[in-house]
């Protein structure tokens, strides 16, 4: 293996063989190349749909009210429901089993304003568990407390980027923004990984909002999360009795299914889940195809190599070469040429992927990747069959009689 | 030097079997320099291709320089054709992407000797073969005569015993063919054992011995006169 004398005779076979030697490193750069790039955008697709949900906690029911499509209990159909401060207490006290948190929301666009600089921003009354529920990151000061919901305070959490477009510089804890006409103090400022449009929130306690709108005790809508151990089973089960408890508390139609919304979370992601695991099965499926073929690919060269050398194989033989050697120089190239080209497309592969990061986000790929076992498993599998490839049709050159060899054509 | 006794050969033809070679009995002695002759099927070039080891007698006894050549496994029989044997080829089989230095020097690396050594003797023979100057060109830069002239130099590298060349002329016009000859004639003086299978009479006529071959028998061994090729005279 070491010799450095066969080394010579297979660099010069190589260096003047070159058409030969591209063909075989070509096949096998580029499938090792087109598995990478295949498995890591697969991956990048998983990406996409983790992110869609990495934002928000997955252990929540979203509860919307709607317009009821069925008469009932003396009802008219197309009443709109509303829920009341007293819902929230209720599902709370009716569920504290599964129950970790519960926070309404009202959502307001409003023109906010500081020291002459001002924007319509969009403002939330949510409760303190609100914070979990969206995974809102403190960046400075605090989120909402119990005691600004009890006490009705006049206090606002900012986003990021409300912070830099109104305050610049400034830090804006403890300073008073104008929210319509009313001065409230920003306790904190926070980031959300969902992007731009979360950071232009502005959160305030859901009964101040309420106050501001003559103290009324209407909400929006609010989001339930439950204790994440109590499983996916007792999770739906507890979606379908908080929706039949509303109904009932509704008055709906426990049969009409507009009255109440309610998105559950959990379910969703599992959907998805199950989507993308098809999709990981899929690009696994193609990959291990293209190296198939990439291994049919070098089978074929090398089997077409061998038969061109037939001849050159036989004057080695009448000069003295053994069956040993002759295999051992072709395999030896073999490798040496799977091996480069495989670690050069591999190389090469990654390097791409590296390269797109988030280029491809509108196609749902961002940041494609491969893990480094992987890549080097399927090399080291190309690399392999290249070898074997490369050994039968050599062990069959080496054992055809020189005479064979070297008949005219 | 070489001692072949009762040498039979058959090649299967689906259920039927060719005998090519029917009971050969040759001795040869060191330095001589002989034509094998016969025309085509008429076993000449299987009975050098047996003595060349490049194909395994069916029946027979067969003694190169005292040792019995029987039952080779491939590797020895590699070993022996390379310490033993030179070969000329009819179409020269020089590998086309080494050069003729390195042609030379091909079968000096499966004698296992190192590099230096290698390149050192490759020059010598083919300086010997008049091609010096040449020893960079590829096979395809060379002439008919000039090509066959380094396969001789490649033969004639590894110091064999015995040099075999089938129709070493076959594709050569005739005054190349006289340059190869005039060569071929020189080693021998040199003190080499030279086999040439060949089918024309002029070519059998340079050499000092003449087999004729037909339908794989021995028809006639006789010695003959040596028409000493004088390539100046041309």
């Amino acid at each position: 293996m070491f010799n450095r004398d066969r080394w010579q005779e297979i660099f010069q076979t190589i260096r003047k063989n070159r058409l030969r030697t591209f063909l075989s490193g070509f096949t096998v750069a580029l499938g090792i190349f087109i598995f990478i790039v295949l498995f890591g955008f697969g991956n990048g697709l998983k990406n996409s749909f983790e992110q869609f949900f990495l934002d928000d906690a997955t252990n929540t029911l979203w509860v919307y009210p709607g317009l009821t499509s069925k008469p009932y209990r003396g009802y008219k159909a197309n009443r709109r429901i509303e829920f009341e401060n007293n819902d929230l207490k209720a599902v709370k006290d009716n569920f504290n089993f599964f129950l970790e948190g519960i926070t309404p929301r009202i959502s307001r666009n409003i023109t906010v304003s500081y020291k002459g600089e001002s924007d319509n921003y969009q403002t939330r009354g949510v409760a303190p568990s609100h914070q979990y529920v969206e995974k809102t990151i403190m960046m400075k000061g605090r989120f909402l407390h119990q005691n600004d919901i009890e006490y009705q305070k006049k206090v606002v959490v900012i986003g990021r980027l409300v912070a830099e477009d109104l305050f610049k510089d400034e830090n804006p804890i403890g300073k008073f923004l104008e929210l319509g006409s009313s001065a409230f103090k920003v306790i904190g400022v926070f980031q959300d990984q969902s992007g731009d449009r979360e950071e232009r929130l502005i959160y305030m306690p859901y009964t101040t909002r309420q106050l501001l709108e003559k103290n009324s005790d209407k909400i929006d809508n609010f989001i339930v999360s439950f204790r994440p151990e109590i499983g996916y089973a007792s999770a739906m089960a507890f979606e379908r009795q908080l929706r039949l408890f509303l109904k009932e508390r509704k008055s709906i139609d426990p049969r009409d299914n507009n009255g109440i919304r309610i998105r559950n979370v959990a379910d969703q992601l599992k959907q998805n889940q199950k989507f993308a695991r098809v999709l990981q099965i899929i690009v696994t499926f193609v990959g291990l195809g293209t190296l198939i073929a990439g291994i049919i690919g070098i089978s074929n060269i090398m089997v077409f190599v061998v038969k061109e050398r037939t001849k050159e194989l036989g004057v080695r033989k009448a000069l003295g070469a053994t069956p040993k050697s002759v295999i051992a120089m072709v395999l030896q190239e073999s490798i040496f040429i799977t091996t480069l080209s495989g670690i050069f497309g591999m190389l090469s592969g990654i390097a791409l992927l590296t390269n797109i990061q988030d280029q491809l986000e509108r196609f749902f790929i961002i940041d494609p990747y491969i893990d480094t076992l992987t890549a080097t498993l399927a090399t080291l599998l190309l690399i392999l069959f290249g070898g074997i490839a490369g050994y039968i049709p050599a062990k069959r050159a080496a054992s055809i009689k020189p005479i064979v060899a070297l008949r005219d054509e | 030097m070489i001692s072949i006794k009762n040498l039979n050969k058959s090649y299967k033809m689906g259920d039927s079997s060719l005998h090519v070679l029917k009971g050969i009995d040759l001795q040869v002695e060191e330095g001589e320099l002989i034509a094998i002759m016969g025309s085509s099927g008429s076993g000449k070039s299987t009975l050098l291709n047996i003595l060349g080891m490049l194909d395994l007698a069916d029946e027979g006894e067969y003694r190169l320089d005292n040792v019995l050549i029987k039952d080779l496994t491939e590797t020895t029989a590699a070993n022996y054709r390379n310490q033993f044997l030179g070969f000329v080829f009819q179409s020269f089989n020089l590998i086309n992407y080494k050069n003729a230095l390195e042609n030379v020097a091909l079968p000096l690396y499966y004698q296992g000797l190192g590099r230096k050594i290698r390149q050192q003797k490759a020059l010598e023979y083919l300086e010997k073969v008049g091609l010096k100057e040449w020893a960079t060109h590829l096979p395809s830069e060379l002439s008919g005569g000039q090509k066959q002239r380094v396969a001789i130099a490649r033969a004639m590298a590894s110091q064999p015993k015995v040099l075999l060349a089938d129709e070493p002329t076959g594709a050569l016009d005739s005054k190349t063919s006289n340059e190869v000859m005039a060569l071929i004639q020189k080693i021998n003086q040199e003190g080499k054992t030279i086999l040439v299978v060949t089918h024309e009479l002029d070519i059998a006529h340079m050499c000092k011995r003449i087999v004729t071959l037909k339908d794989g028998v021995i028809v006639e061994d006789k010695k003959v006169d040596q028409i000493t090729v004088d390539t100046n005279v041309q």
